[in-house]
């Protein structure tokens, strides 16, 4: 469990997503991706873990994602393999907003 | 948070797509990409620790400001009608600076201590051939993007300052990854110097949206490039709207088929250009937006649904909402408050607060003008409606206090404008001995007509309180507006006050 800050960039330990946090809860969490703890852009992935078979419907760029409570939005800014899921739950998109284009 | 991480994941999901054209040369999402990297490298090993632009729109415009985000400087655009002296304080201001300047100026411009002056084909051309670096910019949201000299009224220009987290919330708050189809198209008309220029930029390459760019507008140019370049979306500024619509119905051939979305905003737009250009192009989605160069551009659009309800419609509340501003993006609080800070009622006029992540109300050297919560007093008078749609009376510093009543300008424009024998007008407060200020109006009246100044007054007088009626009625061939189309109320009562 980590406090996750807004802006922060993170990826997945287990396949080539990476994500932008949007919106974080001001409580310890834990962000996942296939089902493992994402690291730091430059961490290193601890041995072994590998892709969860429960969390591998992917990720997809430039869609954002988010959780029930809809305290957390993250933005994935390089699609992968694994799906995204905080404390256990698997992150849903969240639906695109339609708004004029005005620039 | 970079701007970078915009145009990286741009270039990741759609590389071959043209990002920018201008004339014949075009770049590709993939060689936008390279050349910022390949830009920032050199920027990085001049030494300089702002970069600034001195073009009109060219593929110096994004290439410079992805590169200024890469290599970690600010990035300055200037108006390219500075010459002389103003430039040259400018440019002292932000050395050591690395400048790219159009090719024809180069050889003008003065030696500033710090400045390192690079011609427009110069720099493409390194941009072109160097080689990127890794990825390797700072993920620093509190790292200054943009530097945008505001033209203040006295004094010396202010910066107004955009770091990265603001220009990256107002992407993420008002554009969707990818939203562009393979075949759209945007064509860029406002000057680079200009925060639409800028935003323009950063939300095409997000859109994944081919940016068509026009070196400087004329009506004509700019019909003709729509047409030639399939052109889908537009952004343009009140009076480049007036001018096209005279195009367009000047000549019933220059159909439009293609365009599909025009965006008009930057000053005030006559509602009957509006409903001109809506009649003339039924097929184009209308949005109106309002921003300022302090809210990272937009924070409240009307849009196109809003657009056609009104215009369709015979409630005076609703029809009117043609003449707003719309409601605030979903990412930014909107509050009209008094003089003494209190929330006003919808109806009553107030100044606009905003607050949000893309709001900076920042200027270099200067504490920012936002408020403990974050709420940034916009120096714009309006008023909201019951549905929280906004209109605009102008800015706090134009209201005319007429023996402690405050009179809007734009209230008394709007009637003057109505009169059939008046083109243009503005009304300016001018010191009065009695009255502190009074109401003065200036007008250029349409060829082949006339008007006196008692009909002006008496026009005024029957729909408005006779307070608001005009003392002084002064007739000018053109009034002043800048480039953008804002009318330069400063000079407008420079003249009067050297005339009396």
């Amino acid at each position: 469990m980590t406090e996750i800050k807004v802006g922060a960039r993170l990826r997945s330990a287990v396949c080539s997503t990476e994500v932008m946090v949007v919106a974080a809860p001001d409580r310890p969490v834990e962000l996942t991706c296939g089902g493992v703890p994402m690291i730091d852009m430059d961490g290193t992935p601890p041995a072994g873990v590998e892709l969860s078979g429960e969390a591998a419907a992917g990720s997809l760029m430039g869609k954002r994602y988010t959780n029930d409570a809809a305290d957390i939005e993250v933005l994935c800014t390089k699609p992968g393999d694994g799906s995204l899921g905080l404390d256990g739950e698997i992150l849903e998109v969240k639906e695109a907003k339609t708004l004029p284009s005005s620039d | 948070m970079n701007l970078m991480m915009l145009l990286e994941m741009a270039a990741a999901g759609f590389p071959e797509r043209v990002a920018v054209q201008s004339g014949g040369d075009a770049l590709t999402y993939e060689g936008l990409f390279a050349g910022s990297g390949a830009a920032a490298a050199v920027i990085r090993a001049s030494g300089a620790e702002r970069v600034a632009l001195l073009d009109v729109n060219s593929l110096a415009v994004p290439v410079l400001l992805f590169a200024g985000a890469w290599a970690g400087t600010p990035v300055a655009p200037l108006n390219y009608r500075l010459t002389g002296t103003e430039l040259d304080a400018l440019l002292e201001r932000l050395a050591p600076v690395y400048l790219v300047a159009e090719d024809a100026r180069c050889a003008d411009l003065r030696d500033v201590p710090g400045v390192t002056v690079v011609s427009r084909s110069d720099f493409l051309a390194q941009a072109g051939e160097g080689e990127a670096p890794a990825p390797d910019w700072a993920n620093d949201p509190d790292a200054i993007a943009l530097l945008l000299f505001t033209s203040g009224t006295t004094g010396a220009p202010k910066a107004a300052v955009l770091r990265h987290r603001h220009l990256t919330s107002y992407v993420l708050g008002s554009v969707e990854y990818g939203a562009a189809a393979e075949e759209d198209a945007a064509l860029v008309s406002v000057p680079p110097y200009h925060i639409a220029g800028m935003a323009s930029v950063v939300s095409s390459v997000y859109a994944g949206r081919r940016m068509v760019q026009l070196e400087n507008f004329s009506a004509e140019a700019w019909v003709d490039l729509a047409r030639r370049e399939h052109v889908t979306n537009a952004m343009v500024v009140p009076t480049m709207l007036v001018r096209i619509v005279d195009v367009l119905e000047a000549s019933p051939d220059s159909a439009l088929p293609d365009l599909r979305a025009i965006s008009y905003g930057g000053g005030r737009m006559p509602l009957a250009v509006v409903e001109r250009a809506m009649k003339l192009l039924p097929h184009v989605d209308f949005t109106n937006a309002y921003g300022l160069t302090e809210t990272s551009s937009t924070i409240t659009v009307l849009g196109p649904a809003d657009h056609r309800e009104a215009a369709a419609s015979t409630e005076p509340a609703v029809r009117m909402r043609l003449g707003s501003l719309g409601t605030p993006l979903p990412s930014v609080e909107l509050e009209i408050r008094d003089d003494d800070g209190v929330r006003v009622a919808p109806g009553e006029p107030g100044e606009i607060h905003v607050r949000g992540e893309q709001i900076s109300g920042e200027y270099l050297g200067q504490d920012a003008r936002t408020d403990a919560d974050g709420w940034f007093p916009t120096r714009d008078r309006g008023w909201q409606d019951e549905g929280g749609y906004l209109y605009l009376d102008g800015r706090i510093d134009d209201v005319i206090v007429r023996g402690g009543e405050n009179i809007s300008p734009g209230e008394v424009e709007d009637v003057v404008l109505a009169h059939a024998a008046v083109l243009d007008c503005a009304v300016v407060g001018v010191p009065d001995e009695q009255w502190g200020e009074v109401v003065a109006a200036v007008i250029v009246t349409r060829e082949g007509q006339e008007v006196s100044v008692d009909e002006i007054r008496d026009w005024v007088r029957e729909q408005l309180r006779s307070s608001r009626a005009p003392a002084r009625v002064e007739f000018r061939e053109e009034l002043p507006y800048s480039e953008t189309g804002k009318l330069l109320r400063r000079l407008v009562r420079a003249d009067l006050m050297g005339s009396t």
